[in-house]
């Protein structure tokens, strides 16, 4: 049997239906954006024209993907462990759905709106800085290496954020105990990045090419590992 | 009262035309067993019931066959596929469960949810499916209502709506009256009613013997092991010998004389004052002969009538017997 998309459909539909309904995961994903976002928005805006120079050495931009490493973990935290406590999963499992159709939408349905709100709060991060910076901020602050480290790494990080929540999703029967681990879990490459946006790590080509190159693997590897502890037979009788 | 007869259950329904065949079955957790050994047949079309105390296997037995457990030893073929992990997925297609706890999604609506599983199912037009099983649930109107705000019984027909939805050819149903009013569960047997006249096969597993006896064409009793298998009225008359409940206004002075020697009384015992249970070989014979036997004594006689063996009886006296044998 081939794998149906539209059965991934129905999970990622299923998903970002409940999401939006539910106002602790909305909070939690709006939250977590407002503290990456406000105090470098904060020191961006108090910043005079005259910085300017010592800007150009700054990489306050990257301090914000720590918003694509941690947000998909409130989702993809409950993805399994939250049909657990709420005795869904036993219902969906009966159907023809295979494990890896299941995670695979669950896995997307965490992606999507973990990109969207990570792109909208960096491109609203940058129309602020554009609109109330002083002058020469702005030109300052967006430098293409940045811009292009948003883009390379918020999609790369968040998957990782989502494939190491969801296996921790899978052996846990607590949607609480699975949220905070699968953030404690998904905070060491925010904390590189974090790094790099203090000058703590130094930026360079290099470096980013190899820190994307070990989160591909990371990312792959995760999920392979999150598609081995997918055993229907554990998950509906909590045998472990 | 023996029940030697009883011990090695007929699988029954033998044949090509099964919708279930299960072959010395078993399912070990480790050192604990959840049933074993467990052989029987479901005919298609067949309401089947399958009886047992908690613990005794029944839900483990349906998620087994549901492909949701992997078997520990033995075999089995549902809906005409072998009970095998390459055929998980096209069981699954041709099956439909309802679990004991319906398992919504609270915070979609009815339609929402039944969208979901019409995409799992891959069924098509599943529009006109939806609205199908809403109107079989009688929940058309409540189609827009979030699961979450509806009360129990209407959760427990939203999950019958959507077991519907893929016009099964095997139907698991597992306590689906459990916990509802005699109202919800009233409807909940018609709609069972219903599809056994649309020639669905359903595997009822129930704690509710009265259920079992208006619903099923055959029930199983499991303790484990299979304790037996057959029609209701099968198994009383396996079980229980045929006998007369005899009332009278006050009790007999010397009963043996009045049942002692008459043709086709077998035996009798006191139940109450008043009240005696005679054992007979054929009520035919019996009934008259004990009348007469009681006007001649002199007795004012209030009623006499065969005893009539509930499925509960048949069910207790198995459970007790197994519960003797494993604590003598």
């Amino acid at each position: 049997m081939n794998m149906s998309l539209r059965r991934v459909r129905a999970i990622v539909r299923k998903e970002l239906r409940d999401y939006r309904r539910n106002r602790f995961l909305v909070f939690g994903m709006a939250i977590l954006p407002l503290i990456f976002t406000i105090q470098p928005l904060i020191a961006v805006l108090v910043l005079s024209s005259s910085t300017v120079g010592a800007l150009r050495n700054e990489h306050v931009l990257v301090y914000m993907l720590g918003i694509p490493a941690l947000v998909p973990s409130i989702v993809a935290a409950s993805a399994v462990a939250g049909e657990r406590q709420q005795a869904t999963l036993e219902p969906a499992l009966t159907t023809p759905i295979r494990s890896d159709e299941f995670l695979l939408g669950k896995a997307l349905a965490a992606l999507i709106p973990s990109l969207a709100v990570a792109y909208f709060v960096f491109a609203l991060f940058l129309a602020i800085v554009v609109l109330f910076a002083q002058p020469g901020i702005a030109s300052a602050l967006i430098q293409g290496p940045d811009l292009a480290a948003q883009l390379l790494f918020t999609p790369l990080l968040a998957a990782w954020s989502i494939s190491v929540s969801i296996a921790i999703s899978t052996r846990s029967s607590d949607v609480r105990v699975a949220q905070q681990l699968s953030t404690f879990a998904s905070l060491p490459p925010a904390i590189v990045a974090i790094l790099v946006a203090l000058n703590v790590i130094p930026p360079s080509l290099p470096l980013a090419i190899a820190f994307a190159a070990i989160l591909v693997i990371l990312d792959v590897l995760g999920w392979q590992i999150t598609a081995r502890l997918f055993d229907r037979e554990e998950l509906i009788t909590g045998s472990r | 009262m023996s029940h030697e007869g009883l011990r090695t259950p007929s699988p029954g329904g033998d044949g090509p035309d099964l919708a279930l065949s299960v072959d010395h079955l078993t399912k070990r957790f480790g050192d604990r067993v959840a049933f074993e050994d467990v052989s029987f047949g479901v005919a298609r079309g067949e309401v089947f019931g399958f009886l047992g105390p908690n613990g005794a296997g029944k839900t483990t037995t349906v998620r087994t066959l549901a492909t949701l457990l992997a078997p520990t030893s033995g075999s089995a073929s549902v809906a005409g596929l072998a009970l095998t992990p390459d055929n998980a997925a096209e069981i699954r297609q041709r099956i439909s469960v309802m679990p004991e706890s319906p398992g919504l999604y609270l915070r979609l609506s009815v339609r929402e949810n039944l969208e979901c599983f019409a995409d799992l199912y891959e069924v098509a037009d599943p529009r006109g499916r939806i609205d199908n099983a809403l109107r079989a649930v009688s929940l058309s109107e409540r189609a827009g209502d979030a699961c979450g705000t509806l009360s129990k019984g209407l959760r427990q027909r939203v999950a019958l709506a959507r077991a519907l939805l893929s016009d099964p050819e095997v139907l698991f149903l597992d306590e689906p009256t459990a916990g509802l009013d005699p109202v919800a569960a009233r409807d909940v047997h018609e709609l069972i009613d219903g599809l056994r006249k649309r020639g669905v096969t359903i595997f009822l597993t129930t704690h509710r013997l009265d259920e079992a006896e208006r619903l099923c064409d055959r029930v199983a009793i499991m303790n484990t092991t299979l304790r037996t298998i057959g029609r209701p009225d099968e198994l009383r008359a396996q079980l229980f010998s045929d006998s007369l409940v005899v009332r009278t206004l006050a009790a007999l002075q010397v009963p043996d004389r009045v049942f002692g020697g008459l043709p086709a009384v077998s035996g009798w015992h006191e139940d109450a004052p008043g009240t005696y249970t005679v054992s007979v070989s054929d009520p035919t014979v019996a009934a008259p002969a004990v009348t007469r036997a009681l006007v001649a004594a002199g007795a004012d006689v209030l009623s006499i009538g065969e005893a009539r063996h509930s499925l509960e009886d048949v069910y207790l006296e198995l459970i007790d017997s197994a519960r003797e044998e494993s604590h003598p």
